[in-house]
């Protein structure tokens, strides 16, 4: 009797002088760039033309479009390719994790491609260092040409896998072409993959373009074009090339967009000193008028579900921001800061809106939530403006224009893009200079 | 008959205490943190890593270029770091810390930090407005994170009191950890980010085991977020080991959980 009851005793407070689970509470992380390895894609030995220069660089080629497009997000840290121990051969098969983490490398990235039959065969897959494990592999079957369109949809997957948020790669930016001094300036529709590759003219310089849109499935733009001095919404369709006026208005359409499902153009039209909104149905070509006032209001942008409208109007005095829902009801003006605001535009998340800001005889570029709170200015320049969103919500590409001389040199337009937390602003290469940039919705969905 | 009744009461009795000093709610009063607490913190170790006002940044600083003797009587050892720099010494001895524990599980007994205040004052480094001043900011610091979220004041009061390691050491290893943690950039705002990981540790620091306690989650529709925070979370602590530990106290610290929740941050 007394053996058990020690025995219980003992069991007893064995149980009340356990010791609790220690809890440590991580609010804060760093914020720097990931280190990541892309490993140059292996050529299978089994390629047409294996000893061609071209085949074998073509793996070296692919990883280097992928190198570039992360570091360009300034969210990874592409490491160097001379410290790499493994080579491609070995490290597609499966790598050798020591090596990698050794480079400090938390992602690594190995692939290999076949070239046979005029179609180009590529695998990839994205490796957790730390993990020992493998995070994502894909493949993708194309023609040869279409190369670099492979490296931005594996450079999409890898960064949707490890930042959760889909890519913006696999894209273009539409953009007005600029050459020719200040006061005789050319302008022409220009089309570039979003890294500045592939640039393609879509129209010709004879008439002043501006304000290009993409519509949601990225074969249609629609712009405004002065054609015989007239200024007037156009639609153009890049595959075949084939132009049309948007609507008969008797008077001057500018600032167009298109709704979210691509069935109807939201544009303003101005008559004796007072412009209004419209939409125009592309399938019944019925118009509707939305705002009636005697004020300016101008570039409407819709939200991404298509139940609001964003634009800016001077009915208050000043230029500011309204919303109002799809019908024209409901208008609520939402900036209330110091200076103007203008060309606003809704987030694709839907979140936040951009805007145009002039204060000071300065140029802002910033962003605000739906109702108007949280105002963040990222950028401040002599000029700049027309702010378009990544398909993502994350960046926003605009442009910004340097100030001439006194005998008008020194002149320059060049399209900029930015992070929404206001990091990583950097250039964006185009071939001349560039102004009025709109990006497309991802390509490969 | 009688003695057999004699017997059983006296063992129900026995039980009845024993069952009454094993359960957790009888022996943890619940506790308000006082805010002079963080005031105390800041003395502890010089290398603490816990966030104060700028304000009360300014008067430290003050106070260790007039007397840094002072500071480093409140300080642990500086032999600490000597033999094994990556690792956190414990207290000089183990009943001084029962003894801590035990004040503060009592909110009412707060002489602790009522008698080091008067060192100070004894001392004259800083007078009582800028104790006040400390405090008062303390107090702000304390009423903002509870407002922000319940849920982590209550774990850091159960970590403060009822855990293994001292408040220097937990902040230590908390710091090792935000320094390894790359958070994804993609995540929703309005979504619970609390990843939970559960370790097991070996004595040098490096993991025995790890888990992520709501791992169900991951394949949840819509919550695909989540995997990549999880994985995020688990790459942290991968690269960290080994993680800043105490050198003695294995059986306190063998098993351990780390709450990631960058809601916060991403706020800003």
């Amino acid at each position: 009797m007394k053996k058990i009851f020690y025995i219980f005793a003992i069991l007893l407070f064995k149980t009340s002088i356990a010791y609790s689970l220690i809890e440590v509470d991580i609010t804060r992380g760093n914020l720097d760039p990931l280190p990541v390895a892309i490993s140059p894609l292996h050529v299978d030995p089994q390629s047409d033309n294996y000893q061609d220069i071209k085949t074998k660089e073509l793996g070296e080629l692919i990883s280097s479009v992928v190198e570039k497009n992360f570091r360009s997000t300034g969210l990874f840290n592409p490491l160097n390719k001379d410290a790499f121990v493994q080579k491609p051969d070995i490290a597609h098969l499966k790598p050798r994790f020591e090596d990698w983490s050794l480079i400090t490398a938390q992602a690594l990235v190995t692939g290999k491609l076949l070239l046979k039959d005029e179609k180009l065969k590529i695998e990839f897959r994205l490796w957790d260092v730390a993990a020992n494990k493998e995070m994502i592999a894909l493949a993708f079957t194309t023609t040869p040409s279409n190369w670099r369109r492979v490296a931005h949809i594996i450079s999409d997957k890898i960064y949707e896998r490890l930042t959760g948020e889909t890519g913006y790669f696999d894209t273009r930016i539409i953009y007005v072409s600029e050459t020719g001094p200040k006061t005789q300036r050319v302008k022409k529709l220009a089309i570039m993959d979003q890294d500045g590759e592939n640039t393609k003219y879509l129209t010709l310089g004879n008439e002043l373009v501006l304000t290009p849109r993409f519509n949601p499935t990225n074969q249609l733009v629609t712009y405004l074009s002065y054609f015989r001095n007239l200024p007037r919404v156009y639609l153009l369709d890049i595959e075949t090339g084939i132009q049309e006026v948007v609507g008969n208005f008797p008077g001057m359409t500018f600032a167009p967009r298109f709704s979210p499902d691509g069935k109807k153009i939201i544009m303003s039209f101005a008559k004796d000193g007072n412009s209004d909104i419209y939409t125009m149905n592309l399938e019944s070509r019925l118009v509707e008028k939305l705002t009636e006032d005697s004020s300016i209001d101008t570039s409407p942008s819709y939200s991404p579900d298509g139940k609001y409208i964003c634009f800016n109007s001077d009915r208050s005095g000043l230029q500011q921001i309204y919303t109002m829902k799809s019908d024209g009801t409901d208008v609520k003006r939402i900036s209330f800061g110091d200076g103007l605001y203008g060309t606003p535009v809704w987030s694709p998340r839907g979140d936040l809106i951009a805007f145009t800001k002039v204060k000071g005889g300065k140029f802002y570029i910033g962003v605000m939530r739906v109702d108007g709170s949280g105002e963040r200015l990222l950028t401040e320049n002599f000029y700049q403006e027309a702010p378009s969103w990544s398909p993502n919500g994350r960046l926003l590409v605009f442009y910004r224009e340097t100030k001439s001389g006194k005998n008008g040199k020194g002149f320059t337009a060049k399209l900029w893009s930015i992070d929404i937390t206001g990091y990583n602003e950097r250039e964006l290469e185009t071939e001349t200079d560039a102004s009025d940039p709109s990006w497309s919705s991802l390509l490969s969905k | 008959m009688t003695r057999s009744l004699i017997y059983s009461l006296f063992f129900h009795a026995i039980m009845i205490l024993l069952t009454i000093l094993s359960l957790p709610f009888m022996i943890r009063q619940p506790i308000d943190l006082p805010p002079i607490i963080s005031v105390e913190l800041i003395q502890i170790s010089e290398n603490t890593n816990i966030p104060f006002a700028p304000k009360a940044r300014k008067v430290l600083e003050k106070v260790k270029e007039e007397e840094k003797r002072v500071v480093s009587e409140q300080a642990p050892p500086a032999a600490k770091a000597k033999e094994k720099p990556d690792r956190i010494p414990l207290p000089k001895k183990q009943d001084e810390k029962k003894e801590i524990i035990k004040k503060k599980q009592n909110p009412k007994e707060v002489e602790p930090e009522i008698r080091q205040a008067s060192e100070f004052e004894k001392k004259e480094i800083i007078d009582a407005n800028q104790i006040a001043a400390l405090i008062d900011k303390a107090k702000e610091e304390s009423a903002k994170v509870e407002k922000s979220k319940n849920k982590l004041t209550q774990s850091n009061v159960k970590n403060s009191f009822a855990s293994g390691l001292t408040l220097s050491e937990e902040d230590a290893l908390r710091a090792q950890i935000f320094g390894c943690w790359t958070v994804p950039l993609g995540l929703p705002y309005d979504e619970d980010l609390l990843v939970r990981v559960k370790l097991e540790l070996k004595q040098d620091g490096t993991i025995n085991k790890s888990e992520i306690l709501d791992h169900e989650r991951m394949n949840k529709p819509g919550q695909k977020f989540y995997k990549i925070l999880a994985e995020s979370a688990l790459r942290a602590v991968r690269i960290c080991q080994p993680l800043r530990v105490p050198q003695t106290g294995y059986e306190k610290w063998k098993t351990i959980q780390l709450n990631f929740d960058p809601t916060e941050m991403l706020k800003g």
